[in-house]
């Protein structure tokens, strides 16, 4: 792994092949991405062979300017980007060794071992403790006492559980912002997955229910393996252990985060980290 | 300043902006005096001007209906006129109108009444009098002119007699019979008469009770009987044992039904030979009398004598009448009970018919048909349907509901009771799928764009959950549309609960007293023919005999009808707040 100058700037279009300089967890990955490329509408080209292992346990952030493809790249990985028409995909995306794109791979069974969260939160019209038991719900488990048990963790899990003990049957569109958004996380988490991924969950918050989210993170740190899409730089330095540098689709610098933000190994990580674009 | 001279002026950007402003406050210069533009906005004045014209519109004629209906069953006096000639006219006053009148007319006048009706310019005032007495006169109305009136008078012993048949009599009261004693009469609200009057009422609605209910039911069990035989005779056609079982047990329960009827018969005629003995006599203005039995008059109304309670309470009954009653005299008058439980019999059986099929049909086209042309012809096609006139439908359910669907039923299962259809006709449950196929455009309709409005990011929470497809559709999309599916479903009742051409060829009846629901198993028959207001106020108003005498039940009946569609809309907006107050404070 080179830890010397910055990789000479590319020209034009032609962009070097990515910077890696990982912190390792040990053990397998969780995920394994290989040489993968995305179209949408057949013809435009949104990711480009984009190849990195997502380490079990740890904090991985993508980063990158607005349509560089990261969104994109974490709803692939629970295959959300099913829902539209006209996507075409190759290379290979596997969990625990097994490829999620693979003629037959089970969808449903797929996004239960993915969790995920959104830009803004979208708790359902039911009551707080609907929202959290509907995980268990879909899979037709009955046990209420398992299910109990179940929101009652996964909103302590979520930091919300003394906010919301008293209120589990009120409708859960009463919470706040905040509460909505570490409510959609329980209602993830809820389903025991083994990864966790998060698309920007902070940018619809306000400063204190940002801070809220991001210690709560910390919190989930070795619990699950997080992946967080983010637009805010400073909130991946805080967060993260991984940094993924992405830029108009392709995977330009990843590598351990203290690293990416103080001492980038590639120029244009550089240049977005110091402002200079983006 | 020239055109030139600004093309110089814009150099710099500073220079543009000046420009610009100079121009402006040049036009700001130009407005006239009186400028539209200036006074406000004229085409919010246009749509706002269009919005308070249909208001208006719509809120005059829910008013005319509204007067018109709620003042017909209130008394009205009556007049007795004694006209120029030395005749006598009695009758409530309908309503007024000016006249011109030809010169035949005028031939036939005195000179003074010619001078009268110059002074006047030629036009002359006449009244409508409902004189009723239809068997003695041959007619309900009489037009007198007020050229014709020597003197009118409001005599308290004047009554209006309510029958069953011949529509109403106006005139005294002479006498009753009871127990074969003659009883004079001085007062119409002598007590003795009210008493022998509700004997005699009491007694007609025993032998109804008797012949309609009970000989009813005989007649059931034996043509059922008479059914289960020929059913047996059908399935073996060259008889056997069990035919001649089956004959047996037949003229069995025959002579056991027979021996029941008979019984209900002496029953029924004994009570019709009280019935017949107690008769009421009546006179009109004129004196000529008219005797029909007691038990055959509804109300006996001393319209000159009444008190504002009397005329409340007759008013009342009137309405009690109306809701709860069957029809009589070719529907002019009694209730129209059956045409209530038609109407609501009929839209709830076109809602639940209508729902699944729309919100099912809807959901295939929206979340699991692939977009493309196909679908695009469907959608565009379902829209066209729900401009085909509403006849057509009507014309499609008889052909295939009641024809090929119904015809094939009774081969199928009632064979026994042809060539008499029973499915193989119109009937209430053919009406309904005719409506239901009038209307499901609207419900898909309405439903996709429900469906179109559910918020994406709902749909991909619960996907993101392991939820499967149809999982998100029932847990999350369907209750988050259903204030949107209620929509429709209330936009398809109320075209439902108001259309008749269709149901004119499909079931709807001008007379069916039988409703259709009754105690005989399956106690819902579907295959009868019903009534409906819509076809009611059509006949009542327009098919009658007499349309004078129809045209207060056309308001009556069109405001019992506009309350029923309201209460059945606002009931089902009700549910649909309720549904849409759960998602009050979402936010996306």
């Amino acid at each position: 792994m080179p830890e010397t100058d910055v990789v000479e700037r590319p020209r034009g279009d032609t962009f070097p092949d990515t910077v890696y300089h990982l912190k390792s967890a040990g053990g397998p990955c969780a995920v394994e991405i290989s040489d993968f490329n995305l179209w949408y509408g057949g013809t435009a080209q949104a990711l480009w062979n984009i190849n990195m292992s997502i380490e079990r346990g740890l904090v991985t952030a993508l980063i990158g300017p607005s349509g560089c493809g990261k969104s994109t790249l974490l709803r692939c990985l629970n295959r959300m980007n099913d829902l539209i028409d006209g996507i075409r995909i190759e290379g290979r995306i596997a969990i625990d060794g097994s490829d999620i794109y693979a003629s037959g791979a089970d969808v449903i069974a797929i996004r239960k071992r993915m969790g995920m969260v959104f830009q803004k939160p979208n708790p359902f019209p039911m009551s707080i403790y609907e929202n959290v038991a509907y995980p268990l719900r879909v899979d037709g488990i009955r046990d209420k006492a398992l299910i109990d048990l179940t929101v009652e963790q996964s909103l302590r899990g979520a930091a919300l559980w003394d906010e919301a003990k008293d209120r589990l049957n009120e409708s859960a569109l009463g919470l706040s912002g905040g509460q909505q958004q570490r409510l959609c996380i329980a209602r993830a988490i809820a389903g025991s997955p083994e990864v966790l991924l998060m698309d920007e969950p902070c940018s619809a918050l306000d400063p204190i229910a940002t801070a809220k989210i991001e210690e709560l993170i910390d919190e989930l740190r070795g619990q699950f393996t997080i992946v967080i899409v983010t637009h805010n730089m400073q909130q991946a330095g805080r967060v993260s252990d991984n940094t993924a540098f992405m830029y108009l689709g392709r995977l330009i610098e990843y590598g351990e985060t203290s690293t990416v933000f103080t001492r980038p190994l590639a120029q244009r990580t550089q240049d977005y980290i110091t402002g200079r674009f983006g | 300043m020239a055109m030139d001279g600004v093309a110089a002026a814009v150099e710099t950007p500073a220079a543009a902006r000046t420009a610009v402003a100079e121009a402006r406050k040049a036009t700001a210069g130009r407005t006239r005096l009186i400028d539209l533009q200036n006074q406000g906005e004229p085409w919010l004045w246009l749509l706002g001007g269009a919005l308070a014209l249909g208001i208006v519109m719509i809120a005059a004629f829910l008013l005319l209906v509204f007067w018109n209906g709620i003042v017909t069953f209130w008394p009205r006096p009556i007049e007795v006129v004694r006209l120029v000639d030395g005749g006598l006219v009695a009758g409530e006053p309908t309503r007024s109108q000016e006249f011109r009148p030809g010169p035949e007319l005028l031939a036939t006048l005195s000179p003074e009444q010619r001078q009268a009706i110059a002074r006047d310019g030629g036009v002359a005032e006449r009244t409508l009098f409902r004189t009723g007495n239809f068997d003695l006169y041959g007619d309900d109305f009489r037009w007198v002119s007020a050229f014709e009136r020597a003197e009118t008078t409001r005599p308290r012993d004047m009554v209006l007699v309510e029958r069953q048949e011949w529509g109403v009599f106006v005139g005294t009261v002479r006498s009753f019979t009871r127990n074969g004693q003659t009883v004079t009469v001085t007062s119409p609200s002598d007590p003795a008469l009210a008493e022998a009057h509700r004997a005699a009422r009491a007694r007609w609605a025993e032998i109804r009770r008797i012949e309609r209910g009970e000989i009813g039911t005989v007649n059931h069990y034996l043509e059922k009987e008479r059914l289960a035989l020929r059913r047996v005779q059908l399935e073996n056609p060259d008889g056997g044992p069990r035919v001649e079982e089956a004959m047996r047990r037949f003229s069995e329960r025959e002579a056991e039904l027979q021996r029941r009827y008979e019984t209900l018969a002496a029953e029924a005629e004994a009570l019709r030979r009280g019935h017949e003995a107690d008769q009421i006599t009546l006179a009109d203005v004129n004196g000529r009398t008219k005797t029909q039995p007691l038990g055959t008059v509804v109300r006996i109304i001393p319209s000159n004598d009444l008190s504002l309670m009397g005329k409340l309470g007759v008013y009342l009954s009137r309405w009690a009448e109306f809701v709860s009653d069957e029809p009589r005299e070719a529907n002019t008058e009694g209730g129209i009970l059956p045409a209530i439980f038609g109407t609501v019999a009929m839209t709830l059986l076109l809602v639940i018919v209508v729902t699944p099929f729309g919100v099912i049909t809807a959901l295939y086209l929206h979340e699991y048909a692939k977009q493309g042309r196909l679908v695009s012809i469907v959608r565009i096609s379902v829209n066209n349907l729900a401009g085909v006139p509403s006849i057509v439908y009507g014309v499609f359910g008889l052909g295939f509901f009641a024809y090929i669907v119904g015809g094939s039923i009774d081969q199928l299962f009632f064979p026994e009771r042809l060539p008499s259809p029973t499915y193989g006709t119109g009937g209430l449950l053919w009406a309904s799928l005719t409506l239901a196929l009038l209307t499901v455009p609207v419900v898909i309709v309405a439903t996709e764009e429900a469906l179109a409005a559910v918020p994406r990011s709902m749909r991909e929470g619960s996907l993101a959950c392991g939820a499967s497809k149809w999982q998100t559709i029932r847990n999350i999309v369907l209750p988050r549309a259903m204030p949107g599916i209620m929509t429709g479903i209330i936009l398809a009742m109320a075209r439902g609960a108001g259309e008749v051409a269709p149901l004119m060829l499909v079931g709807v009846v001008k007379l069916a007293p039988e409703l259709p629901i009754d105690g005989f198993f399956p106690f819902i028959h579907l295959e009868r023919s019903f009534m409906h207001l819509g076809f009611h106020i059509y006949d009542v108003g327009f098919q009658s005999r007499n349309s004078e005498a129809g045209k207060p039940m056309v308001f009556v009946t069109t405001l019992l009808l506009i309350g029923l569609i309201f209460t059945m809309n606002l009931s089902a907006i009700l549910v649909r707040n309720r549904l849409k107050r759960r998602f009050a404070g979402a936010q996306f």
